[in-house]
């Protein structure tokens, strides 16, 4: 079994460790993804032959990014998960007393180019490691792995009410970071 | 009427639950009327789907590995479990 594993590990984790890079966006928590599935996998080896190993591990890998991520959200301090009512002064930096967008939204010029498509993603990442790091994780969970809002609160324990004001504060921080570092049309 | 306000928080909740028949009602008619908010609308679906090409890139980028180190960190946890 644990030949297996290794065998695993040299054929697939490359692979697993940049599926969960990209998810977690931590070198060290994208690691520890990687050995957590290879130990689930040992002690849990279901695996029929039926699906590729591949996918039969990065399913298992799936379900401990998001462990991490649940994690990471949970163990930020409760006030900070509190304090979450969208009409509280956070949103003073977007909208005027009356409800006005204080900056109006710009159209973006979409990159077109190979290279532009490269400097949008690389300032879209920066702006995205930027966020709070619960922000983040709930973000990555909602509209990287696609988890159902009612999934989302489930695994973390918060109300929808909570889920989509994160949500709405992840995407107006992240809009407003790639507009200032985004050169507009 | 719905302010700017408003009106992006439930474009935002849009992406996460189907609105109520009357939000619906309400958005659309601000939208109608504010080019701010309908710009709004279009930035978060732009940001979606620039979110999945990122994670796209990372995971095919080929460049990207487990150094030795790494493997043989996670090789020693697997080796010391299971003997
Ligand atoms: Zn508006």
């Amino acid at each position: 079994m644990t030949q297996n594993v290794n065998d695993w590990l040299n054929a697939h984790g490359d692979y697993l460790y940049r599926f969960a890079l990209a998810r977690l966006r931590d070198p060290h928590q994208a690691e520890d993804a990687v050995q957590e599935t290879m130990l689930a996998a040992i002690k849990n080896n279901s695996f029929e032959g039926e699906s590729s190993a591949r996918t039969w591990l990065t399913g298992i890998l799936k379900h401990k990014i998001i462990d991490l991520q649940r994690k990471q959200i949970r163990e930020q301090p409760l006030s900070d998960l509190i304090d979450l009512d969208a009409s509280d002064s956070s949103m003073d930096d977007f909208f005027d007393k009356s409800g006005h967008w204080i900056d109006r939204p710009q159209e973006w010029d979409m990159p077109e180019s190979a290279l532009e498509q490269k400097q949008f993603l690389g300032i879209l990442s920066e702006c995205m490691d930027k966020l709070p790091a619960k922000l983040k994780a709930i973000f990555m969970m909602r509209d990287v792995h696609e988890l159902e809002n009612e999934n989302i609160c489930k695994e973390l324990d918060i109300t929808t009410t909570n889920a989509w004001v994160m949500l709405y504060r992840a995407r107006m921080g992240l809009r407003k970071c790639l507009e200032l570092n985004w050169v507009t049309g | 009427m719905l302010t700017c306000k408003q009106a992006s928080q439930l474009i935002s909740q849009s992406l996460d639950r189907p609105l109520s028949w009357s939000s619906r009602l309400q958005l659309r008619f601000h939208l109608v009327i504010c080019d701010a908010c309908t710009r709004f609308k279009q930035q978060l679906n732009q940001l979606r789907s620039a979110i999945q090409r990122v994670t796209l890139h990372t995971e095919s980028d080929s460049t990207i590995t487990l150094s030795k180190e790494a493997k043989a960190r996670i090789a020693s946890a697997i080796d010391s479990k299971h003997h």
